[in-house]
């Protein structure tokens, strides 16, 4: 599942990543307007952010995150080439993780 | 063995009880990491329960250091941008609220090392209400509120 779009952007230092993924963040308060059933809850719950083996960043996110998540935040200590690993993890145990080189 | 422990999540989302709450919290640490997905924070009502499962304390002071951009007006509340900038030094995290929503806690951002006092993001709210940032910096919490108007909410229908 190729969920996540990255980009790591470092001027003077600092470090700006730029995250999208892709997922429903079903609240599980929404009904299904044919069937008039809800639909189950469905939510990213935990989004961590990793540089060379150091987390530099965990998000804990609740159902009230918008469908198709954006994510951004500044670092430094990274230089450009570096990796960066994102991973996430979902109410349902579905999990997906991706690298960017920092430009 | 995966099928079997989807099940008994399920099972461990819907119930209220302590066993399911243990058992969910279980399940949601698949690794190390540096906080575990708080349930009873997610789940809490309103923003002192969610403050004091989070950091264990609901007293914070209001400051002027930590601005939040967000728009007056939302016409959509599915998808509500919002950054948040902090001044403050040694923040160690940034917890987004929403103080209309059924459940308010929106999201909770662990700051690592190096990391600076920015994020951004974007919420769902279910109707017009105050957008709150608590900053945790050292032992103190701080915190700064927005108004956000909302037309069409965006958490249920």
């Amino acid at each position: 599942m190729a969920s996540i779009k990255m980009r790591a952007k470092i001027t003077d230092g600092v470090t700006t990543l730029k995250v999208l993924i892709s997922h429903p963040m079903d609240t599980g308060l929404q009904k299904d307007k044919k069937t008039g059933k809800k639909i189950p809850a469905h939510f990213i719950q935990e989004v961590v952010c990793k540089h060379k083996d150091t987390t530099i960043m965990t998000a804990n996110w609740g159902p009230a995150i918008s469908k198709n998540p954006y994510l951004s935040f500044n670092f430094k200590g990274a230089a450009a080439g570096d990796t960066i690993n994102l991973s996430w993890v979902d109410n349902k145990g579905e999990k997906d993780s991706s690298d960017v080189v920092i430009k | 063995m995966t099928s079997m422990k989807r099940r008994l999540f399920l099972k461990g989302s819907l119930a209220t009880g302590a066993v399911g709450i243990a058992v969910s919290t279980g399940l949601l640490t698949p690794r190390v990491s540096m906080a575990a997905w708080s349930k009873a924070a997610f789940e809490a009502t309103d923003i002192n329960g969610g403050l004091t499962a989070l950091y264990g304390s609901s007293s914070m002071d209001k400051s002027d250091k930590i601005k939040i951009k967000a728009p007056d007006i939302a016409e959509n509340g599915a998808v509500v941008p919002v950054s948040v900038t902090t001044s403050i030094d040694g923040v160690s995290s940034i917890s987004l609220f929403a103080d209309k929503n059924a459940l308010p806690l929106t999201a909770d951002f662990k700051l690592g090392p190096g990391t600076e006092g920015y994020v951004s993001t974007r919420i769902k709210m279910g109707k017009t209400a105050n957008v709150i940032a608590v900053v945790k910096a050292g032992d103190k919490l701080f915190s700064s509120s927005k108004e956000v108007k909302v037309t069409i909410g965006g958490c249920g229908g």
